[in-house]
C-alpha cells in the first residue's frame, strides 16, 4: 500500500503541509490525513475504527471517573463528622473496582467481539460445514464481509490501552479526537508495530519542528525498508509462490530450500514494511517503537520471540499471560498444584496453561485458519519443552564449561534457531495443516529422489541474475544487522566523510529503482511487432 | 506484620525461586530477566499466599519487582489498603 | 578568502550532489530505454522523424500498413516529391491525430494521406506498441495529451516521464547495442518506411490466404487460418498476442468486435478520424484515405462501406488499394515478404509509383528534384537507400533470412 506512487504524493503533500502549517495542528493533520488514507483504501472502513475508538474512549473516561470518585471519597474533603471510616473506604473503593471491571469487560466484549466477528465467522462457518457434510445435512453459506484494514493492530492498540488505563499504568485521554489518532495513527495500520499509549503519546500529539535531521533520518530507514521489500522480499516471493504451488513436485530438497526462501522473504517483507513504518512516523517527528531486533540472531526460541515482532509478543505477554496466570482461578489451581503434587507442579501449571492459552490466541490472531491455530500451539509446545530442557542444558554446560561461550557454540545456536523457527513457518509456505507435515516429512525421505538442481531452481521462475541479487542482498541484510548490534547503522553511516554517505544511499536508491520488482516486467517478445 | 517481617518472607520466597542469587544487592531483578516469567508468576502466588495479599495485574509492573525492596513495598502497601 | 571558500563549501556539495545524481540518473535511464537497434527497430520510427532538416509536402500517418507500403524514396526519385511517414507499430487513431499534430509543430504539408485501418480499435491494445510509438515523442502538449489518451490499464502517467520506471529490468539484461546506441539512435527507416527486400509469397504462408481479398468471396462468420479462439483482437494470425493477454481478461479489444464481424467503427476512432479532417481544413491540408492491400488482418465490406461513407460525406478522396490491384501490378507471390501482410520493397514500390501518380496528376505535387535545397539531402538518402539493399541482400544469401531489420 505505501509503495504505490499516489502514496508517495500523498506522502510528501502531507509532510509539507504538516510543517508549514502551525505546530498545534499537526496532530490534527495527522489525524485528518490518516482518515484520508483509510477512506481511500476502503470508504466502507472507518466506521469499524471509529467504532472501536469512540467505545474504548468512552469506557477509559468512565474508569476514570469510577477511580475519581474513589480517590476523593478516601481523601475527602468531608463535611465534619461524615468522613468514611476505614470499612466504607474499602467497600467503597471495592464497589468501584467492580463497576470498573464491568465496563472493562464490557467494551472488551464489543470490541473483541468486533473483531472476531468480522475476522472468525466464516472459520467458524467453514468448521460447522464440515461437520454438517458429515451428517448430510444443508451447509450454510458464507458470509461476505468486509475486514477492516488493521483491524487486528488497531483493535490490540486501543484494547491496550484499555487494559493500562484499568489497571491505572498510563494517563486517560479526554480528547476524543486526540485518542482517535492514536488509535488510527496510519503509519502503523498496515502492519503495526501495536504501539503503547503511554510511549506513542509522549511524541504523536508533540508540536515538532522542522528538523532536518529527521527527514533524512525517516528517509533513509524508508529508503532501506524499500530495499528489502522491492528488491529482495518480493523477487523471493516470486520464487517462493512456485515452488509453494506446487508441493508435489517440488518436495524433498526444495522443502527445505522454500524453508530458507520464507525465511529470507518474510524477514525482509516484515522488516521492510515495519521500517518504512517507523522511517515515516520519524519524518513526523513521532517515534515508533522497535518491532525486530536482528530476530535471526537468537539462540533460542524464547529469545527469537522476544526479537521477532516484539509489540506482539509484548502485547500478549502483558494484556493476557500475566493476566492469565495470575488470574484468580489459575491461582487457585496453582495452590491445588501445589498441595498434591508439589513445587514443580505448582510452578508449571499456571505458566504452561497460560502459554499454550496465549499462543492458541496468537495464532489465531494472525490468521482464520487451522494452520496458523497449529503453528501457533506448536510455538507454544516448543517453547515449554525448551523450557524444560533447561536444567539438562545446565548440567551439559556445567560438564563442558566454556564450550557455551565459544563462537562455535553460539553459532550452532543460532543455526539451530533458524532451522526451527523456519520449519514451523512451514506452515504459512503451504497454507494447510496436512500438505505442511507431508511436506515436513518429504525433506528428510525425498530428499535424494527430488534433487535441487541448478535447472530445477531457474525453473522458479528466477534467473541467475536474480539469484545473484538475492544473494548480494542477504548479504547486505546480515552486514547491517551485524552493524546494527553497536548501535545505530543509521549514525555510524552518518558520522562517516560525506563522499561515504552519499555513496551508500544513492547506491541504494539505484538498487531499489534498477532492481526493485515493480511495474511491468521487461519481456523482448511482446515488443516483438508481428501483427500489423 | 511489620516492614522487616515482610521483607523477611518476600526473602524467603525469593530464595526458593533461586537460590544463588544475592536478592540483598539486586535492584534489577526484572530488567536483568534474573526473574523470568516463571518465577514472576510462581511469585505472585507465593506472595499472594504468604502474606494474604492479592496481587492483580494492575501492580505487575517491573517497578514493583525489580528488588525485594520493592517487593516488601509493595505487599506494604496491598496490606495496608486491604 | 578562506571564508568564502569555507561559506561556499556546503553548498557547492549540494549542487554537486544534486548533479552527480541526475547525471547517474539520467544516464542509468537512458541505458536501460531499450535501443531498437536490431531485430526490434519499431522503437525508433516516431524519433526519427525530428532528424529531418528540409520539409515535405506529403506526410502519411497510420500503422505498419503505411510505413511497410509506401516508399517516400521512390516517390522522390520517381517524381520529386518530399513525403514522410509518421507511422508505428498499431499505431492507434488517436496516436495517428497526435502523430499530426506533433508533426504540425514543425510544418504544414500540402497533404495528409491517413491509412484507415486502425479505426477498427476502439480503445488502447498493447501497452507495448503504445510506448514504442510514444517514447520517441518530443515533450510538448501533444505528447502529453497522446500518452493520456493511449494509457492501457496498467500503465502510469510517471512510467512515460520516467522510462526508467517501465524499462528497469532490463538492467541484467543489457545487450551490446545499449552501449553502441547509447548516445545516438541507430537510423533505421528511410523518411519513414521500413524496408525489407526479402520475399515470402502467400501460395507457401499459411498466414493469410490469397482469398481473403474482400469481394467476391462471402464474409466468414469468424474464421482464423490457426484456427485459434481470438477474444482479444481481429484477426491475428500468430495468436501471440492472445497468449500475451491470457491472463488479461478484461482487456477486451473493440466491443463492437465480435468474431471479426463489425457494424459500425467505434465511437472512439472515428472521432479522432473526424479531428485529423478538422485539423487538415483548419490548416489547409489536403486529406487523402487510404487503405493499403494486406491479406491480413482482413478488411471487410462492411468496414470499407463505412469508409466509403465517410469519404463521400466529407468528399474526402479514398484510395483503396485493394481495387487497384491490377493498376498498381501487384503480386501476392512477388511483393510480400510475410506472406501477405504487409509488402516488401518491390511490392512497396509498386504502391508507391500508383500513389505518386496520382499525387503528380491530380494534386499538382511540386516535383523538388532540381531543388538544391533537397537534392544534397535526398542523395544521402538515397545512398543510406541503397546501402540497406546491399546490407539486406548481404543478409539475405549468408543467412536465408534478413536477422537485423
Amino acid at each position: 500500500m505505501f509503495l504505490s506512487y499516489p502514496f508517495i504524493v500523498f506522502l510528501t503533500v502531507l509532510i509539507f503541509l504538516y510543517y508549514v502549517l502551525p505546530k498545534r495542528c499537526q496532530w490534527f493533520l495527522l489525524l485528518v490525513a490518516g482518515f484520508a488514507f483509510y477512506a481511500a483504501a476502503d470508504i466502507r472502513y472507518p466506521p469499524f475504527l471509529m467504532a472501536t475508538a469512540f467505545t474504548v474512549y468512552g469506557a477509559a473516561l468512565w474508569i476514570g471517573r469510577c477511580s475519581q470518585k474513589t480517590a476523593a471519597y478516601r481523601k475527602g474533603p468531608h463535611k465534619e463528622g461524615e468522613a468514611p471510616s476505614r470499612q466504607e473506604k474499602k467497600a467503597f473503593r471495592r464497589k468501584m473496582e467492580k463497576k470498573k471491571k464491568r465496563i472493562l469487560l464490557l467494551c472488551l466484549f464489543l470490541n473483541i467481539g468486533i473483531l472476531a466477528f468480522v475476522k472468525y465467522t466464516n472459520f467458524v462457518i467453514d468448521n460447522v460445514n464440515t461437520v454438517l457434510e458429515h451428517t448430510g445435512r444443508q451447509e450454510l453459506s458464507y458470509i461476505d464481509f468486509i475486514v477492516p484494514l488493521g483491524i487486528s493492530f488497531y483493535t490490540f492498540q486501543a484494547v491496550g490501552y484499555l487494559f493500562d488505563v484499568y489497571w491505572e499504568k498510563c494517563e486517560i485521554q479526554k480528547n476524543f479526537l486526540r485518542f482517535t489518532l492514536f488509535v488510527s495513527f496510519f503509519p502503523q495500520l498496515v502492519q503495526g508495530p501495536i504501539s503503547r499509549y503511554s510511549h506513542l503519546s509522549q511524541t504523536l500529539y508533540g508540536k515538532h519542528s522542522f528538523d532536518g535531521k529527521n527527514i533524512r533520518s525517516g528517509l533513509e530507514r524508508i529508503l532501506y525498508g524499500c530495499f528489502k521489500k522491492l528488491v529482495i522480499a518480493d523477487r523471493m516471493g516470486a520464487g517462493l509462490h512456485v515452488l509453494a504451488e506446487d508441493p508435489g513436485h517440488y518436495t524433498g530438497g526444495f522443502v527445505f530450500v522454500g524453508m530458507i526462501f520464507y525465511a529470507v522473504q518474510l524477514y525482509a517483507d516484515f522488516t521492510g514494511g515495519i521500517d518504512i513504518t517507523i522511517g515515516i512516523a520519524e519524518m513526523f517527528g513521532i517515534q515508533v517503537e522497535e518491532n525486530f531486533i536482528r530476530p535471526y540472531f537468537s539462540k533460542n526460541i524464547a529469545e527469537y520471540w522476544r526479537r521477532w515482532h516484539i509489540s506482539m509478543g509484548t502485547w500478549f505477554r502483558d494484556y493476557m499471560f500475566y493476566p492469565c496466570s495470575i488470574s484468580r482461578p489459575v491461582k487457585k489451581i496453582a495452590v491445588f498444584c501445589k498441595k498434591h503434587f508439589g513445587m514443580g507442579a505448582a510452578r508449571r501449571v499456571p505458566v504452561y496453561t497460560a502459554t499454550m492459552l496465549v499462543w492458541l490466541v496468537t495464532g489465531l490472531w494472525h490468521g482464520a485458519r487451522w494452520y496458523f491455530v497449529v503453528w501457533g500451539l506448536a510455538n507454544g509446545v516448543i517453547l515449554l519443552i525448551s523450557e524444560e530442557l533447561t536444567p539438562l542444558y545446565q548440567r551439559f554446560h556445567q560438564r563442558f564449561p566454556g564450550l557455551g561461550g565459544s563462537v562455535c557454540y553460539r553459532a550452532f545456536q543460532v543455526f539451530r534457531t533458524i532451522l526451527l523457527m523456519s520449519c514451523l513457518r512451514l506452515f504459512d509456505i503451504y497454507g494447510s495443516v496436512r500438505t505442511t507435515l507431508r511436506q515436513f516429512v518429504h525433506m528428510f525421505t525425498q530428499f535424494g529422489s527430488h534433487p535441487v538442481t541448478g535447472e530445477e531452481l531457474a525453473g522458479l521462475g528466477l534467473s541467475r541474475a536474480d539469484y545473484v541479487i538475492l544473494g548480494a542482498g542477504v548479504l547486505v541484510l546480515v552486514l547491517v544487522s551485524l552493524g546494527g548490534r553497536g548501535g545505530s547503522v543509521r549514525e555510524t553511516i552518518r558520522r562517516q566523510p560525506y563522499a561515504v554517505r552519499y555513496t551508500v544511499y544513492v547506491s541504494l536508491f539505484f538498487a531499489v529503482l534498477l532492481f526493485g520488482v515493480y511495474g511491468q516486467g521487461y519481456d523482448v517478445r511482446q515488443f516483438i511487432y508481428n501483427q500489423f | 506484620m511489620n516492614e522487616k517481617e515482610i521483607r523477611q518472607g518476600v526473602l524467603t520466597v525469593l530464595q526458593e525461586l533461586h537460590e544463588d542469587i544475592d536478592y540483598e544487592e539486586e535492584e534489577a531483578l526484572v530488567d536483568d530477566r534474573i526473574l523470568d516469567s516463571f518465577d514472576l508468576v510462581t511469585l505472585v502466588t507465593e506472595l499472594g499466599e504468604e502474606f494474604d495479599v492479592e496481587i492483580t495485574a494492575k501492580d505487575f509492573i517491573p517497578e514493583n519487582f525489580n528488588s525485594a525492596g520493592r517487593l516488601t513495598q509493595l505487599v506494604l502497601r496491598l496490606l495496608d489498603e486491604g | 578568502m578562506m571564508d568564502i571558500i569555507k561559506k561556499a563549501k556546503k553548498p557547492a556539495a549540494g549542487v554537486i550532489s544534486v548533479g552527480v545524481f541526475l547525471v547517474l540518473f539520467l544516464g542509468i535511464q537512458r541505458l536501460v530505454v531499450p535501443k531498437y537497434a536490431d531485430g526490434l527497430p519499431e522503437g525508433n520510427f516516431t524519433a526519427e522523424y525530428y532528424d529531418e532538416t528540409t520539409d515535405h509536402d506529403v506526410i502519411l500517418i497510420g500503422d505498419c500498413e503505411v510505413y511497410e507500403n509506401i516508399d517516400p524514396i521512390c516517390l522522390w526519385s520517381e517524381y520529386g516529391i518530399t513525403s514522410y511517414i509518421r507511422g508505428n507499430a498499431q499505431q492507434l487513431a488517436w496516436q495517428s491525430y497526435y502523430m499530426l499534430e506533433d508533426t504540425l509543430r514543425f510544418e504544414t504539408p500540402r497533404v495528409v494521406i491517413y491509412n484507415v485501418q486502425a479505426l477498427v480499435h476502439d480503445r488502447p491494445q498493447k501497452e507495448e506498441y503504445n510506448r514504442m510509438t510514444l517514447d520517441g515523442m518530443q515533450w510538448s502538449p501533444v505528447k502529453w495529451k497522446a500518452i493520456q489518451a493511449s494509457l492501457c490499464e496498467e500503465e502510469d502517467f510517471l512510467d512515460y516521464i520516467f522510462p526508467v520506471l517501465r524499462y528497469h529490468n532490463r538492467i541484467t539484461g543489457l545487450q551490446k547495442e545499449d552501449f553502441t546506441y547509447f548516445h545516438k539512435r541507430k537510423k533505421v527507416t528511410h523518411n519513414g518506411y521500413y524496408m525489407r527486400i526479402d520475399v515470402l509469397p502467400v501460395s507457401k504462408s499459411d498466414v493469410a490466404d490469397i482469398s481473403w481479398l474482400p469481394g467476391g468471396e462471402k464474409e466468414p462468420a469468424g474464421e482464423n487460418p490457426g484456427g485459434q479462439e481470438d477474444p482479444y483482437d481481429i484477426d491475428d494470425p500468430w495468436g501471440e498476442i492472445e497468449e500475451a493477454h491470457a491472463d488479461e481478461p478484461e482487456l477486451q479489444s473493440d466491443t463492437i468486435t465480435d468474431k471479426k464481424r463489425r457494424e459500425t467503427f467505434g465511437r472512439l476512432p472515428m472521432e479522432y478520424l473526424d479531428r485529423i479532417r478538422r485539423l487538415c481544413e483548419e490548416k489547409g491540408i489536403r486529406l487523402i484515405l487510404m487503405k493499403a492491400p494486406s491479406l491480413a488482418p482482413r478488411w471487410y465490406e462492411s468496414d470499407n462501406r463505412q469508409v466509403v461513407e465517410y469519404a463521400e460525406r466529407y468528399d474526402l478522396p479514398y484510395i483503396n488499394f485493394y481495387d487497384l490491384l491490377e493498376e498498381t501490378g501487384l503480386d501476392y507471390e512477388k511483393d510480400t515478404y510475410d506472406g501477405g501482410l504487409h509488402m516488401n520493397l518491390s511490392g512497396a514500390d509498386k504502391l508507391t509509383k500508383y500513389l505518386g501518380k496520382v499525387l503528380a496528376e491530380d494534386y499538382h505535387m511540386p516535383d523538388h528534384r532540381k531543388d538544391p535545397r533537397y537534392a544534397s539531402i535526398y542523395r544521402q538518402k538515397e545512398k543510406f537507400y541503397q546501402d540497406m539493399i546491399t546490407v539486406q541482400q548481404a543478409e539475405l544469401e549468408r543467412f536465408g533470412e534478413i536477422r537485423s531489420y
